[in-house]
């Protein structure tokens, strides 16, 4: 006769309990989440704090940073401990930053536009530019870029433009315009990439039809989503890590790619960049300090560290990415093939990217409906 | 035995109520907390608004299901659809004759051919579909092949034929083991007396052995169906992001688009599509 | 006899087609170049690579860390679970809410999880991918054990409980030895789906752990090189040995019983 009772009564006990736990939990978020960029407001912070009670935890693009890097730092600066965990795109690591109260990251490396967005949603700590004498080594355009103007949140890292990577053996015509992307001839047909993360997917179209990057108009994003449908067909497929690769091995022949990724320094001498005669973007990859970290004078230090010309350097040298910092740039040696040579004033002709605030979800649901197709 | 401390006479229901919540609670607690309530979370969030960096705002709207039954998006998943129901016939015409053989063998035989099909399923599952990339890629090997006989390359990667054979390689097992079990199940027996009735081995094959194995055949094909029809790294992989299924939109409304709660729409429509399948099949079984 | 012969064909497509893969992965392990695809000459090389690779070596290690801490929850939950379903309730609700994890498509779940964790602001990391992985495989080892509690006599724990013992002792002394294999089968079960587990580890690990199929995964997101294929070749390695011996102890067992 009890069990009966008990176990009618069990299911009705426990899904009670549960809901409670759930909208009681719900009430917590809502509140949060309705509140729309709070100013940063910056933490006293010690320049002579102990760095051997901190540690330091760093999100970063796979292969972006030395691989010995957390050694080198951790003995310099005799910190506790530190880590460094991988992001494949701009969209991951802002799915880590935000889906949950503490993310565990100190520094995080991102683009300009979502840093931009990190910094709206108060999720950064403010600069603290007395920690960070190295700024100095920063060319003087590379702190004045749109989506942070003085670098009050953001520091950059490399810059570069986004163009067309491609085989000089394999194309019958070198490209010119991001038309040879999104309708390719015959000879390149299924043999070209464009990215996936949402700006830069939208990039070529919005180009080719000489729309601005930052464009809100759905009409105008609505015409560039139609240009990429019909793309699609033709695509070998979209890939934002590693068309290199694909171009290395010949089963592309033309992609979308960022300058420093174009491996046009490949041993066959066989890989050529160019930026299409629509025009392109400026792109800043930056390193951003994250509210929630509880050592931000360590933060601040591997800023600082990263920023000395000896360790800036290794970024143009061994991934061929350009970095605004002109007392590393001047010790570079240009390898042949290499596209460092750019200036930073002709890197300033490209449209910059940024963050649209409540627009920049119809990208997002660009990106969706085209994936969806 | 001496007796123990607990043994002292309770009351016989007290007890047995006691034995059922120390046996069930925690389990059960467990259950609700990291399964129900998070499940009651997702079919919630439909219907709210998304945050802008993902998460939600709790403000009511019907947008998530005008925008679910879009044609775009209502045709992935009847691309899914179209996709898990071929592999799980696919499997089905390879799993059936390969477990009946299998069967038929000498004990010894049969055990290595049954671990032989488990085997693969040993590896990591991202390194068993990584394989097929290497196989299928425009300078791999099938293409090096062909290329070498003089035939022209084929596109065998990034379509949906890449997607059906990484699913079809990745869950051939889970079709086999069931229809084995049922095949072997059955009595000898029943097939001699149907020959020597006079019925063709085609007759007895379809009036004994069939009827007979159909368990065997909903399970296997419900193995399939089920991790094909939700799954998302496979035509990730192989599809290029060309080839898309359901899974491929949830992940990426979470993690790329960082819209939760047509992430959360999209993942009710998959859970309601397979509900519907299973009550179909119980129907479908209880009429039989 | 002529239909037994048609029915060789598909029997045999399935082997090939189950192993050819196999088989290309591991001889591409031993490429002496760059490529994945094209077979440029033996070398062991990549497998030295992969002997010094950091992350690989994290990844096992956490790995095996989630595995070991979701298999002891699902199998102490999981067991008690069973006992409870089987002798205490014949409520069919609370047998479909157990058996559920088992069924439910791994991306929802996944997802499901990542939306809580959020709500509740909890931190991710290995241990939420540990919790995680508990759900799955504590219905499981409860399927499992079930299975060998409706084969066992229920007339010794009548007995135990006859001679004055009560519910606690029984189940330590009696019921729990009895159903000792079904638990060491049900753990293990456990622990293999965690080892390989993908997709819920890959919503609910956080930014700075990563388990080895996740690791595996961004390999390949940033390239194919052969040591993907070494690595490859290696799990096959361990996995064939451990289904080897495992046949062999259980046939070591079987001809000991029957003696």
């Amino acid at each position: 006769m009890f069990r009966t009772r008990f176990t009618r009564r069990l299911p009705a006990a426990v899904a009670v309990a549960g809901l409670a736990l759930a909208v009681a939990a719900c009430g917590g978020e809502s509140t949060d989440s309705a509140e729309t960029a709070p100013q940063a407001t910056a933490a006293q912070l010690n320049p002579n704090a102990d760095l051997s009670k901190q540690s330091l935890n760093v999100t970063v693009w796979d292969g972006y940073t030395p691989k010995e890097l957390t050694e080198r730092f951790k003995e310099k600066f005799k910190v506790s401990d530190m880590k460094i965990a991988l992001h494949a795109t701009n969209e991951e690591a802002m799915t880590k930053l935000t889906a949950t109260g503490d993310s565990g990251i100190d520094v995080a490396f991102v683009s300009g536009q979502y840093a931009q967005a990190l910094n709206e949603q108060g999720l950064l700590e403010p600069i603290h530019p007395e920690l960070i004498p190295n700024l100095s080594n920063l060319y003087p355009e590379a702190t004045q870029l749109s989506y942070d103007k003085g670098n009050k949140i953001s520091v950059p890292y490399t810059w570069g433009t986004t163009g067309i990577c491609y085989r000089s053996d394999l194309v019958k015509t070198p490209p010119t315009s991001w038309n040879d992307l999104l309708k390719p001839p015959a000879w390149a047909d299924k043999k070209v990439t464009l990215m996936t993360t949402e700006r830069w997917l939208a990039l070529p179209a919005l180009k080719s039809l000489g729309y601005s990057v930052n464009t809100d108009k759905d009409e105008e994003i609505a015409k560039a989503k139609q240009l990429l449908l019909d793309a699609k067909p033709h695509l070998l497929k979209f890939d934002d890590t590693t068309f290199g690769d694909l171009l290395v091995s010949g089963e592309a022949v033309m992609v979308e790619a960022w300058d420093g990724w174009c491996p046009t320094t490949d041993e066959k001498q066989n890989i050529k960049f160019t930026v299409p005669k629509e025009g392109s973007d400026l792109w800043v990859d930056t390193m951003v300090i994250m509210k929630s970290s509880k050592n931000k004078e360590a933060a601040h230090a591997f800023i600082n560290y990263i920023l000395d010309p000896e360790v800036h350097r290794w970024a143009a040298e061994n991934i061929n990415y350009k970095v605004p910092n002109k007392a590393a740039m001047d010790k570079v040696k240009v390898a042949p093939g290499s596209l460092l040579g750019i200036k930073p004033a002709e890197l300033l002709d490209g449209e910059s990217i940024i963050d649209l605030g409540q627009a920049s979800t119809k990208f997002a649901r660009l990106s969706s409906e085209i994936t969806a197709d | 035995m001496k007796p123990q401390a607990d043994a002292r006479p309770a009351s016989p229901a007290r007890e047995r109520r006691l034995g059922a919540f120390v046996f069930l609670a925690p389990g059960l607690v467990y259950l609700v907390v990291l399964m129900l309530v998070p499940l009651a979370l997702v079919l919630s969030n439909v219907f709210f608004q998304r945050g802008r960096f993902g998460g939600i705002v709790y403000e009511f709207t019907t947008e998530n299901f005008t925008r679910l039954i879009d044609p775009l998006y209502l045709g992935v998943v009847a691309d899914s659809l179209k996709i898990a129901t071929l592999t799980t016939l696919i499997a089905l015409l390879l799993g059936y004759p390969t477990a009946y053989l299998i069967a038929q063998l000498p004990s010894k035989w049969r055990t290595i051919a049954l671990v032989a099909i488990v085997l693969p399923f040993w590896t990591n599952f991202i390194i068993r579909v990584y394989a097929w990339i290497i196989l299928l890629n425009g300078q791999g090997l099938v293409n090096s092949g062909l290329k070498a006989l003089g035939f022209d390359p084929l596109e065998l990667l990034y379509n949906d034929g890449a997607v059906v054979t990484g699913l079809l390689y990745s869950y051939l097992p889970l079709m086999v083991l069931p229809l084995y079990a049922a095949i072997d199940k059955l009595d000898p027996q029943l097939r001699e007396a149907s020959a020597n009735l006079g019925a063709s081995p085609f007759t007895t094959f379809r009036k004994v052995t069939l009827p007979l194995t159909v368990p065997g055949v909903m399970t296997g094909s419900l193995f399939v169906f089920v991790p094909t029809f939700g799954n998302f790294v496979i035509p990730e992989m192989l599809g290029g992001g060309k080839s898309i299924m359901v899974g491929n939109l949830i992940r990426t409304e979470f993690l790329k688009a960082r819209d939760w709660p047509f992430g959360s729409a999209l993942a009710t429509a998959l859970v309601a599509v397979l509900v519907l399948l299973l009550v179909a099949q119980a129907w479908a079984a209880r009429r039989a | 006899m002529r239909r037994s012969r048609l029915l060789h064909v598909p029997f045999w497509f399935t082997y090939v087609f189950l192993y050819a893969p196999i088989i290309v992965l591991v001889v591409m392990s031993f490429n002496s170049g760059k490529s994945a695809y094209t077979y440029e000459g033996f070398s062991l090389k990549w497998y030295g690579v992969l002997a010094q690779d950091a992350k690989v070596m994290e990844g096992l290690v956490n790995t095996l860390i989630v595995a070991a801490g979701s298999t002891a929850i699902a199998t102490v939950l999981g067991t008690l679970l069973a006992v409870g379903l089987a002798r205490h309730t014949r409520s069919k609700t609370l047998d479909a809410i157990a058996l559920m994890p088992a069924v439910l498509p791994d991306l929802v779940l996944a997802i499901g999880l990542l939306v809580f964790y959020g709500v509740v602001q909890f931190t991710l990391g290995l241990h939420s991918v540990t919790l995680s992985h508990a759900v799955f495989s504590m219905a499981f080892v409860a399927a499992v054990v079930r299975t060998r509690l409706s084969g066992a006599d229920t007339s010794l724990e009548e007995a135990s409980r006859d001679l004055g013992a009560g519910p606690v002792t029984t189940f330590m002394k009696v019921t729990l030895p009895q159903l000792m294999p079904g638990i060491i089968a049900g753990a293990l079960l456990a622990f293999t789906l965690s080892l390989d587990e993908f997709v819920i580890a890959f919503f609910t690990i956080g930014n700075l752990d990563q388990t080895l199929p996740i690791v595996i995964y961004s390999m390949i997101r940033f390239g194919v090189t052969p040591e993907i294929n070494a690595l490859g070749a290696i799990l096959l390695l361990v996995s064939f040995t451990a289904v080897i011996v495992g046949q062999r102890l259980t046939k070591i067992g079987e001809s000991r019983a029957q003696d």
